[in-house]
């Protein structure tokens, strides 16, 4: 356990040491300054504009902001779904995949889009490399660069007084995509490959014995993967697999690469917002979250599996051993690297995985579970973290601020009717899409027909695929056979909600927000860059999180552990 | 002009027994679900007690899903949440409707003499000022109040407006061009005056008010539409936790192959039991109670949205004179002329101003008095004769016998100097605006053709204004002192009392500009006014509250009126204000955070069947699964009864800046909301357990 | 609205044409040229013949060899078959599953059965599946049980076998980073070179 927290702390120290400058930086990118990849990239940007035929300069109303991020959504929906059906052809196809069915092509094309990630696939056994290429890995960076887009919007309705505009959709896409996601994958790429990550297109390998070993360009879409808090694996195993995360440095770059973006854009925002402090309050709230979950996990798969304590089995940590729940984890990362990763990528709505979240402990499943159905705010998605946050923020700073006796104002910004509206739909949507789907499927048999596990835990199972699917996470408890039409569509349906249904609301209050005026700040304004307000929003975050799920965790992992650790008593 | 005792509003215990029996009365006929649908915690609350209702009934014919008894008791208590709420909202209205009739009891009329024609020598009627009509001719002599807002029809006269304009010198009134406006409250102090009344009887702001407090037609405030959202969006997602429960308990049970399915009545339960009834019982209550309060602090607001503008108030404009100030200069030193020793010039100040009943003329005796040791003389022992203000000469004085001493303005004395023949030496000009400009009023003392020195008077600060300005800079509102005087005087006084800020020589289009620079930087304003050429900035400001004495003009432009015509008031709106606010935002939490523990009781009692494991979060300890839902059940219902007293009576505010007020009200309701219910509920179950009930 | 269709179209393909095709073969074109023994895969060669990956676990049933983890790949028949390269996966089984109780007991007799003298509890990571199925690593805890074995079936003196096993140990990277490990494929080529 020592061993495992120097680890954890270490990464946090990275992490903060790699957030410091990308914040900032980012902040300049989004804000159309100079940067030192200017020039490089600036006639490439310019490029753009003008074969789209803009100067990137108009700001768009809230409305057409979003109808600009809807269409370049619903272009990649078609693209990958077309992509999987005439993926036949033999172009990078050295395995000759075969066309994609309907649904699991649809769900795949909208799994990637909204950056979620699941897979109900097995990449090598399913996909070309072109489609894995032009497909995935496009929609991998563009979903990253519309969370960045939509984030950067929110803030800017923040910071505008009595604004038309929110920005400029297309300048935010390219913006972001440009300088930020593609130099940063170039070079996690390259530190993957020299790993051991493989980037190649050869067909695949078979050996003197027999084996066959999968091959293909990964190292490039494990890179953007990772850091565009996407997680779908180039191959089946996801991170776990060898070629896609061979040692526990590259682990720790997967791990950086998913949080690195998310931590800096709290530093971009305190510094769009000209007040440093309230990026940095948004970061200890997320810190606050992620590091208590983190310990939970931690513990409980060190522990070991309870249901295996009457055998003669050593899951004791020690020096000739990693020890713990060994069960779905690599030997490479042991429980500690795995519980870390584990609790990174739900509280990211990354969805990689470095081992099988479904063969970790109840408990130890409980918090990425819970982590995901919070909404993904403790750091969260490229840009859906953080204005997932911000939706939390409002709900606090409206309590909060009632509380001190004002009405209620973040930033200067008051609170409205409108706000809270939007604020409750970007709460609720995803709330009613995970238990609506979830009570759906385990009504009907040819959905728990998919579940692979008894008791408690195949309810926990399905959960977790609409709790991931909504939230746009992507990682799953795996054993359940979720490539049948009704999943495919299901959490399709899923997906769509848990991103267009907070997108929507957000982009709505940063149009709100940007034609209101500001109140300058005052001893009666609530301060929200205080350790108070910090505690106020992690409460907020957590009695919405425990009291939607609560019901639904006791009859899934609150009552399998329970039994569990009764069993061994 | 109406004017009322203060008392009568006041003293009024939190459940007066009149209004305790019409609220019980008006709980039972709030239960129409039409009414409940303005509110859609309690609404769900109402399908839910119909709902239960009805599978009692199911259960009476044998076919139920559980013991009937239980099943009625369930449904039962949530009837009782139900009237919970609706007593809390009745009691808020019974005592508004209390107050509006103690308000209209409590009027008293001043009395006009009503002139049947134009001409002020006719015949007059005593009547009430409030039956005067719109065209009514009154005459209103030395002494008199102005029976209300009219124009001056016939004569002269000097008018203390101080009220209204904050300056304490009387101005002239006079028929015909811009002096002929006269405002009702304020008194006519020398001469006399032939008005015709402008406004009718029952327009007036006060009769709406009534009016508008009596009227259950209340408009949801912004801030209460948004708190609503909130609400609503709370309760469809306890909705959906608890309605999804039963296809999960479904499932578990298959899963597990043991206990049964969740049943609709404990479904029914945890919803109400965690869906925000608190603050949705009292949220209305709260509101209304919030208006009462302005009643009690005898200010009339027109909307509810104003009295919660006024907590969020940044900037105070506050008038000097009445609010910073007394009304009235005093005088503080006697600074004679070239020649004249004081003790000359404080003997003559004193004799000119013995028949002066004006506090200015008072202290002028108290400083004879007190610094130079001459006592009060009486005037008929002297054979004085008292020469009273007039419009017309702008002095007063004394004669006696043969000497003329007279007080007034500098330059009054000096045309009465030089009428005598003599001259106003150019060392007493200089006394005269040293003392302007130190921030005080110059008064000119004089004997026939002598002046003899210059009698210093000062605006005095009010006591404990000082300390009120700080308290409120600790809040975060800055106060900006508004007068007519020049700014080193404005200056002199601003330091003196500790505003933030000064407008000197303000005419009312600076008031308006100042309110509106202020609005667009962001900041709520709040003002008082009085006079009908404030009007424009009272339309302007966000909390604009009109003096009762003040023209029906001002009226019409604020959106409160204090009756009492305190401009010290604004500050207490402003906490009464924010103490809305509070109360409701420390009872949303507490409601919020009371679901932790409903959860502990009634998740283990619903599911141990089908997972004996989940006995373990049974931490309470609670009896059996029945009592554990009953006791959660109606801890729930009770705890809106126990709140009543916080609803009606708000949170209490103190002046401490936010982070303070916030971890103190997170303290009481945020961690008191998550520990109470689950001694209330161990409590309850205890009971329960120990009276056989279960 | 309809003023957003062309800025849509061409950035979406513009931005597709870059980030699908001209940065993963940017990437692949640096890594051939940098790091080419990674980029195509850490492959082993003998003899000229493929015959694996450094990264990539193999089976060994053998008492003569170290074992690698249990492995929960299947063929494309779906029937199990470790070690799949083609299809990675674990076994999904969760921890309260009696099936998992199953498998580790069914697994811990046959490692016993196959070494009746060590009867010490097996290391964790022997007896349960890894999240890839690929795992190319063990625990040194779980090469140390089962170095009694692999001398006795190779007749060598386990001092030698254990000395191996140490060279092969390779500790927390950095020290801190994930556990130790033992490379099973790497290791059993040392032991087959031995001979």
């Amino acid at each position: 356990m020592t061993h495992a927290w120097i680890q954890n702390i270490l990464f946090l120290v990275l992490l903060l040491a790699l957030a410091v400058p990308l914040g900032p930086f980012i902040a300049k990118v989004m804000e159309g300054e100079r940067t030192f990849l200017h020039p490089v990239l600036g006639p490439v940007e310019r490029g753009f504009y003008r074969l789209m035929g803009i100067s990137g300069e108009e700001d768009m109303g809230w409305k057409t902001y979003a109808w600009a991020i809807t269409l370049f959504n619903l272009l990649g929906i078609a693209a990958v779904f077309l992509l999987q059906k005439i993926q036949a052809v033999p172009v990078l196809n050295p395995e000759a995949m075969v066309k994609v069915p309907t649904d699991l092509a649809f769900n795949t094309a909208v799994s990637f889009t909204t950056n979620t990630n699941w897979q109900a696939y097995g990449g090598e056994t399913t996909l070309s490399y072109l489609t894995q290429m032009l497909g995935l890995t496009v929609q991998n960076f563009l979903s990253a660069a519309t969370g960045i887009a939509v984030l950067v919007a929110l803030i800017r309705g923040l910071v505008r007084r009595t604004a038309d505009g929110i920005g400029n959709a297309w300048a935010d896409l390219i913006r972001s995509t440009l300088y930020v996601l593609l130099p940063l994958s170039l070079v996690i790429a390259l530190l993957l490959v020299s790993q051991g990550a493989i980037q190649n297109f050869s067909a695949y390998v078979h050996t003197a014995s027999g084996q066959i070993i999968a091959m293909g360009p990964a190292a490039s879409q494990v890179a953007i993967k990772m850091l565009g808090t996407n997680g779908g694996g180039f191959f089946n195993a996801n991170s776990a697999h060898p070629f896609e995360n061979p040692t526990a440095f590259s682990n720790l770059i997967h791990m950086l690469a998913i949080f690195v973006i998310p931590t800096a854009l709290c530093l971009t925002f305190g510094r769009m917002v000209k007040d440093k402090r309230q990026g940095w309050a948004l970061l200890a709230a997320m810190t606050v979250i992620f590091v208590g979950a983190l310990a939970v996990t931690t513990w409980a798969e060190a522990k070991g599996n309870p249901g295996l304590k009457a055998l003669p089995v050593d899951q004791v940590v020690s020096v000739q051993q990693g020890g713990g729940n060994m069960e779905g984890k690599e030997v490479r990362f042991g429980t500690g690297a795995t519980s870390l990763f584990a609790t990174i990528t739900t509280a990211a709505s990354c969805g990689a995985v470095n081992g099988q979240h479904d063969s970790f402990t109840p408990l130890g499943g409980l918090v990425p579970l819970w982590l995901i159905e919070l909404g993904e705010v403790a750091f969260g998605g490229v840009g859906s973290g953080l204005y997932g946050m911000l939706m939390f923020a409002l709900v606090g700073v409206f309590i909060g601020g009632l509380m001190v006796g004002r009405t209620p104002e973040y930033l200067g910004k008051k609170i409205e009717a409108f706000e809270m509206k939007m604020a409750s739909i970007a709460i609720l949507l995803p709330s009613a899409a995970i238990l609506l789907g979830t009570a759906v499927a385990v009504l009907l048999p040819v959905a728990t027909a998919s579940v692979s596990n008894p008791g408690p835990h195949g309810f926990t199972q399905i959960l977790y695929a609409f709790s991931s699917a909504t939230q746009n996470n992507g990682s799953a408890f795996g054993g359940l056979s979720a490539n049948i039409p009704f999943y495919n569509y299901g959490l399709a349906l899923a997906m769509i909600v848990g991103r267009f249904g907070v997108i929507f609301p957000v982009l709505a209050i940063a149009g709100s927000l940007g034609s209101k005026k500001a109140t300058p700040e005052s001893l009666g304004t609530l301060p929200t860059h205080t350790p108070l307000f910090v505690g106020v929003l992690v409460s907020v975050v957590l009695l919405v999180g425990a009291l939607t799920y609560l019901p639904a965790l006791a009859l899934g992992p609150i009552a399998e552990q329970l039994s569990l650790r009764g069993v061994t008593r | 002009m109406t004017s009322h005792s203060r008392q009568d509003i006041q003293a009024r215990p939190l459940f007066e027994p009149s209004i305790v029996r019409r609220a019980v009365g008006d709980a039972f006929r709030k239960l129409n679900p039409l009414h409940q649908l303005r509110n859609p915690v309690m609404f769900t609350v109402w399908v839910c007690s119909a709902a239960t209702t009805g599978l009692w009934l199911q259960a009476l014919g044998g076919h139920g899903e559980a013991r009937p008894t239980f099943i009625l008791a369930i449904a039962l208590w949530l009837w009782f949440t139900l009237l919970f709420a609706n007593f809390a909202e009745a009691m808020a209205e019974g005592r508004g409707k209390a107050q509006a009739d103690s308000l209209r009891k409590s009027r008293k009329d001043v009395q006009a003499k009503k002139l049947k024609g134009t001409e002020k020598k006719g015949p007059t009627e005593l009547v009430a000022a409030s039956s005067l009509r719109m065209g009514d001719i009154v005459l209103v002599e030395a002494g008199d109040q102005i029976p209300g807002d009219g124009e001056v029809i016939d004569g002269v006269a000097s008018v203390n407006e101080s009220a209204i304009t904050g300056e304490s010198a009387p101005v002239i009134r006079e028929s015909g061009g811009d002096r002929s406006a006269v405002t009702g409250g304020t008194v006519v102090l020398s001469d006399w005056l032939v008005v015709s009344i402008t406004t009718n009887p029952g327009e007036t702001f006060l009769d709406r008010m009534i009016a508008m407090v009596e009227g259950a037609k209340r408009q949801k405030t912004p801030n209460e539409i948004a708190l609503d959202i909130l609400l609503a969006g709370l309760t469809i997602v306890f909705l959906l936790a608890t309605a999804t429960l039963l296809p999960y308990s479904i499932f578990s049970v298959k899963a597990a192959g043991q206990g049964a399915p969740v049943t609709l009545t404990v479904l029914v339960a945890l919803l109400v039991c965690l869906i925000p009834t608190t603050i949705g019982g009292l949220l209305s209550a709260i509101g209304i109670a919030g208006m009462d309060r302005m009643i009690q602090a005898n200010v009339i607001a027109t909307s509810g949205r104003a009295v919660e503008a006024a907590g969020d108030v940044d900037v105070l404009l506050l008038d000097k004179t009445g609010t910073i100030t007394l009304g009235n200069r005093e005088a503080v030193a006697f600074v004679p002329a070239d020649g004249v020793t004081v003790e000359a010039l404080a003997d003559a100040a004193q004799l000119s101003s013995l028949a002066d009943e004006t506090p200015e003329g008072r202290s002028i005796v108290v400083l004879a008095k007190e610094k130079y040791g001459l006592r009060e003389r009486d005037l008929h022992a002297l054979d004085a004769h008292f020469v009273p203000f007039t419009a017309q000469t702008r002095m007063s004085g004394v004669n006696l016998g043969t000497r003329e001493i007279r007080k007034g303005a500098a330059s009054s004395i000096e045309t009465f100097v030089e009428s005598k023949g003599g001259r106003f030496p150019k060392e007493l000009r200089e006394a005269v605006d040293a003392i302007s400009k130190a921030g005080g009023t110059p008064l000119v003392v004089a004997e026939g053709a002598h002046p003899l020195g210059v009698i210093h008077l000062k605006d005095i600060v009010k006591g404990g204004i000082k300390e009120r300005f700080a308290e409120l800079r600790s809040m975060g509102i800055k106060t900006v002192m508004i007068t007519g005087d020049n700014p080193l005087t404005a200056a002199a006084i601003a330091a003196e009392a500790g505003v933030d800020d000064f407008l000197a020589q303000a005419t009312p289009e600076d008031k308006l500009k100042l309110i509106r620079e202020y609005q667009a930087g962001g900041r709520l304003v709040a003002m008082t006014g009085d006079g009908t050429n404030d009007a424009p900035a009272l339309a302007q400001a966000d909390v604009a509250v009109a003096m009762n004495s003040g023209t029906q003009a001002a009226k019409e432009a604020g959106n409160m009126v204090d009756l009492d015509s305190n401009p010290t008031k604004l500050i207490e709106i402003v906490e009464i204000g924010k103490q809305l606010l509070m109360t409701r935002g420390s009872l949303t939490t507490f409601s919020i955070s009371n679901d932790v523990a409903k959860y502990f009781a009634i998740l283990p009692a619903a599911f141990a069947a089908t997972y004996p494991a989940l006995g373990a979060l049974n931490i309470m300890g609670l009896h059996s699964p029945e009592s554990a839902i009953l006791s959660a059940v109606i801890f729930n219902a009770l705890i809106i009864v126990v709140l009543i007293p916080l609803a009606l009576r708000g949170v209490k505010y103190r002046a401490v800046g936010a982070a303070q007020l916030l971890k103190r009200n997170l303290l009481i309701y945020g961690l008191g909301g998550l520990v109470v219910p689950f001694a209330g509920i161990k409590a309850i179950d205890w009971l329960l357990v120990a009276t056989h009930l279960i | 609205m309809n003023l957003q269709l062309r800025p849509a179209l061409v950035s979406f393909v513009a931005l597709s044409i870059l980030t699908g095709l001209a940065y993963p073969v940017l990437v692949a074109g640096l890594a051939k040229v940098i790091f080419p023994r990674q980029a195509a895969g850490s492959l082993l060669h003998k003899d000229g013949k493929v015959i694996g990956s450094e990264l990539i676990g193999q089976s060994f049933t053998d008492p003569g060899h170290f074992w690698g983890r249990p492995s929960a790949t299947s063929g494309p028949d779906g029937k199990p078959l470790p070690y799949n390269g083609g299809n990675s996966g674990g076994s999904n089984l969760a921890s309260s599953n009696p099936d998992l109780k199953k498998a580790v007991e069914e697994r811990i007799a046959i490692l016993k059965a196959a070494d009746v003298e060590q009867q010490g509890p097996v290391p964790v990571d022997l007896v349960t599946a890894s999240g890839s199925g690929l795992d190319p690593h063990i625990s040194p805890a779980a090469a140390a049980f089962q170095v009694h074995r692999v001398a006795k079936a190779r007749g060598l003196d386990e001092a030698t076998v254990r000395a191996l096993v140490e060279t092969r140990t390779e500790p927390p990277q950095f020290g801190v980073l994930g556990d130790a490990c033992v490379n099973v494929l790497k290791l059993n080529m040392d032991l087959d070179g031995l001979r």
